[in-house]
């Protein structure tokens, strides 16, 4: 009844419409309107331009982030340091916008090569540490997520400013703003950092299945051993995708650094797009058109999100509630995918 | 007529095949009832189907004469029907005993009882005479007793009807008489035995009838009084089987693989090669016989890269290859089909198309300049899958669909289409029929005559009887004895693989 194809693109599917459904639920349970309230989420999302922009904005970090989950994953690694790389990409897209003056054709790439250098470094060491002494890599990206988070808080206050909660604005010329897509859309946030993203899940899908270094990530990912005995240098592959993991968190960064914000700022806490990203990739399938589409999704929520308040009186934490739920579904999609199969079986 | 199960009439399909075709099989109560087909012929999913893994598409499953239907394998584990699989299904990291109830724990105040478990798990293993240690973990225990423990989990289950999977496939020729022992004492406790196996030896020392299928079909069911391991291969197969292979004594020249003085440790770093000296010519076969656990394995994992050598010198070809990686090894020239098909042979989640190129992907024409060209290796794969008569759906279909045999069969075509100059095969025909060992047999005589040079290892004394030109037999971690397979016999052979005589010390 159902190919294996589909039963691939079923479950995200029925995962995210139960998630709502479960939402729907909790809003009724809340003495709260469910259709007013995903109306007005929709309304938040898609309702004008200025909001589209918005939505698209926030899904471009996602894209990048998720890309960098799923990329690791694939070669068999839970990158859970990916907001540790963001935070950064970020840093040093601001810092390298701050001290280089250069027209733009030079500086822009180099504020962006700079990101992703800096993800990839920190993606650099957990990898180090488990293919040279077999450390595994959750906890030591964990430690490297609060490192990233207090080094860039004391390097903002202490270096790139003179004890300010934030640095300068980064000059035009290193700046990912673009006034046409602005103008596009009311003004809104949009940025030129969605070609990038776009462009970084082509690349993604192009190094795994088109190219042999792909081709021995993803050996590596299903079976070391295997890997081993055909030839492949099994702790440089691990090293070498968290390397190109962490570049993909690093530009995440630098969409924030130099898209959306122009400045890096003392943060209380973490961004969470990176964690986020765990989520993307999971409901994307660790695929890069999945992660797209994914992050479109949680790009969907999250700034429609910031309508439900006042269209529908219903409180943002219940959206987060709704994500979460959807999350869960995604999860346990083992499930669901028990579900269809035997719905498979006798509806033969 | 008595009958414990019945399976009539059964069709079961995979995308793209059919994998059971109209297939009945009639077990009669306390008999050992042999299943026999081609790598591939449908053996493995009949018996999924019987133990509930797979629904069948058409055909009727009766066990004591009632008709059942078998959803899933709790149900014929309520039924009495019990599987010890072709590939093991072991938690690594947990003891014989946490293995053995993982899923119906015996439960005491909300706690699994584990000494009433241990207690059960002894009296079991006691009554069926299956040696375990039930407080030492999988990992650390052999494949035999592994096996042990897969039966343990059936009889404690309650099982009345035992389904083995390729059981001797794995075993060593000891632990082979040992299982027979233990299957032996099953049916005297009243249980019945479904036995799959590819040696038609063992079906006619144990099994009461032997039920035949060929390319999923079921050709029908003989008495093993009434007939002969010619008659059942040819009814396997279709055609005549020779069983030994015609060969030209062998034309020795250069040597290829010079071994001096090797030392190798293990893991837990205890000596397992040790100053050993070994000669391989092209165009011999050596054949490396010995008990298992004597060295073998480490030193065919130092040959290849696979292990640190601690000390010594391995060349090929005059160029030394000690304790190169792995890829430099494969390309100075070595092949090697490893003993663990699982572990080392296959990525099993890609194409079997792609896992023809494991080695060779980086090298024109399946790339150019770093980028894959599909086409090519999906040309590569199916002209090996065809010569190798790999039997599968497509070349796109995962490794994993494979049937065991057919595993094997893809991963020696790989292996000898590199043209190495060395062949270094771990037990080849481990779990292949006897029309494709014979066929394996024939290809790898044809490429000693090519001028390869072929070291072979292999538990079974008849394959190295048969293959060999130069027989080395290895004991405790050296050669203790080379003889020629016509000057011998195979008692002499198990006096000098058990160490009990010496012939002269170190190869050449
Ligand atoms: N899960 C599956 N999906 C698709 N095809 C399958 C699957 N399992 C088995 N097959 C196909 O069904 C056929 C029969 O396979 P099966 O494993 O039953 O063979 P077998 O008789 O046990 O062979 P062997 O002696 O090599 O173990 C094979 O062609 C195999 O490729
Ligand atoms: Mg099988």
């Amino acid at each position: 009844m159902f190919s294996n194809r589909l039963v691939n693109i079923l479950i995200p599917t029925i995962s995210v419409f139960l998630g709502l459904l479960v939402g729907a639920f909790i809003m009724l349970g809340f003495g709260y309107n469910p259709l007013t309230g995903y109306l007005s989420l929709w309304e938040g999302a898609f309702g004008d331009s200025y909001f589209f922009g918005e939505t698209l904005r926030q899904v471009t970090p996602y894209i990048l982030s998720g890309l960098a989950v799923a990329f690791a994953f694939r070669t068999g690694l839970f990158n859970i340091g990916v907001e540790g790389q963001v935070i950064m990409g970020w840093l040093a897209s601001v810092w390298v916008g701050l001290a280089i003056d250069a027209p733009m054709i030079i500086h822009l790439p180099l504020v962006i090569i700079a990101a992703a250098l800096a993800g990839a470094a920190w993606g650099f060491l957990p990898g180090l540490l488990k293919a040279k002494l077999g450390v595994h890599e959750v906890i030591v990206t964990i430690m490297m997520n609060y490192i990233a988070l207090y080094t860039s808080n004391a390097l903002v206050r202490n270096i790139i400013s003179d004890g300010q909660d934030r640095t300068d604005r980064i000059p035009e010329t290193a700046s990912l703003t673009s006034e046409w897509l602005a103008a596009l859309t009311q003004y809104s946030r949009l940025h030129y950092g969605l070609l990038i993203a776009l462009f970084a899940a082509a690349i993604m899908w192009f190094i795994l299945n088109q190219t042999t270094r792909g081709y021995e990530l993803r050996s590596v990912g299903f079976n070391q051993d295997a890997s081993r005995y055909a030839g492949m240098n099994v702790g440089r592959n691990i090293i070498l995708s968290m390397v190109i993991s962490g570049a993909f968190a690093g530009l995440a960064g630098a969409m924030e650094g130099i898209g959306t914000f122009g400045y890096q700022s003392v943060k209380g806490g973490f961004t969470n797009i990176g964690f986020d990203g765990i989520a993307v990739a999971l409901l994307g399938g660790n695929a890069a058109i999945g992660v797209v589409l994914a992050a479109l999704l949680f790009g969907t929520l999250k700034v429609g999100a910031l309508n439900m308040p006042t269209g529908a009186g219903v409180p943002t934490e219940l959206v987060d509630i709704v994500i979460a739920m959807i999350i869960f579904f995604v999860a346990s999609s083992y499930m669901i995918r028990w579900f269809l199969l035997k719905m498979k079986k006798e509806g033969k | 007529m008595n009958y414990v199960i019945e399976m009539l009439n059964i069709r079961k399909e995979f995308p793209g095949i059919v994998a059971n075709d109209n297939i009945t099989l009639q077990v009669k109560q306390g008999e050992i009832h042999a299943l026999l087909g081609e790598n591939g012929a449908g053996k493995s999913t009949l018996m999924n189907v019987l133990f509930g893994l797979y629904q069948p598409e058409k055909g009727e499953i009766k066990v004591r004469g009632e008709s059942v239907k078998i959803t899933d394998p709790n149900v014929a584990n309520r039924l009495g029907i019990g599987m010890v699989h072709q590939h093991f299904m072991l938690v690594d990291k947990f003891t014989v005993t946490e293995n053995i109830i993982l899923g119906s724990e015996p439960i005491k105040k909300g706690t699994v009882d584990i000494k009433k478990a241990e207690k059960e798990v002894e009296r079991l293993s006691e009554l069926y005479g299956l040696r375990v240690d039930p407080k030492a973990r999988i990992r650390d225990i052999s494949v035999g007793m592994q096996q042990r423990v897969e039966i343990l989990k059936t009889l404690y289950r309650g099982a009345e009807i035992l389904i083995f999977d390729e059981p001797t496939a794995v075993l060593t020729p000891q632990e082979i008489k040992e299982l027979i022992e233990i299957m032996r004492a099953l049916i005297r406790e009243g249980k019945s035995i479904i036995l799959i196996t590819h040696k038609l030896k063992e079906i006619m020392q144990v099994c009461d009838r032997c039920t035949v299928i060929r390319k999923g079909e079921g050709i029908g069911t003989v008495d093993v009084a009434d007939t002969n391991p010619n008659e059942l291969a040819s009814l396997m197969v279709g055609r005549e089987v020779t069983f030994s292979t015609e060969k030209q004594p062998a034309q020795p020249k250069d040597v290829t693989l010079a071994i001096q003085d090797l030392n190798v440790k293990d893991a837990r770093q205890v000596d397992m090669v040790k100053s050993l000296n070994l000669e391989v010519k092209a165009g011999e076969i050596v054949g490396l016989a010995g008990v298992d656990g004597n060295g073998q394995s480490e030193l065919i994992e130092a040959i290849t890269g696979l292990r640190k050598a601690d000390s010594g010198d391995i060349r090929l070809n005059g160029k030394s290859i000690t304790n190169l990686t792995p890829r430099k090894v494969t390309e100075a020239g070595i092949s090697h089909i490893p003993q663990d098909r699982h572990r080392f042979g296959l990525v099993l989640d890609f194409p079997i198309g792609e896992n023809m190129v494991l080695q060779t992907y980086h090298h024109e024409p399946f790339s150019k300049k770093g980028v894959l060209r599909y086409k090519e290796i999906y040309q590569k794969a199916k002209s090996l899958i065809e010569e190798y008569d790999v039997r599968t759906p497509s070349v796109y279909t995962k490794a994993r669909a494979l049937s065991g045999g057919n595993q094997q069969k893809a991963i020696i075509g790989r292996e000898v289409d590199r043209s190495p100059d060395l062949i270094i095969a771990a037990q080849p025909t481990r779990g292949l029929d006897v029309g494709a060992i014979e066929f394996i047999h024939k290809k790898l005589i044809e490429e000693r005559d090519k001028g390869r040079a072929v070291l072979l290892l292999s538990f079974e004394l008849d394959e190295i009887m048969n293959l060999s030109d130069r027989i080395a037999v290895m004991f405790d971690g050296s050669i203790v004895a080379e003889v020629k397979p016509e000057e011998t016999t195979e008692q002499e052979l198990g006096l000098l693989m058990a160490g009990s005589k010496q012939q002269k010390a170190g190869g050449q």
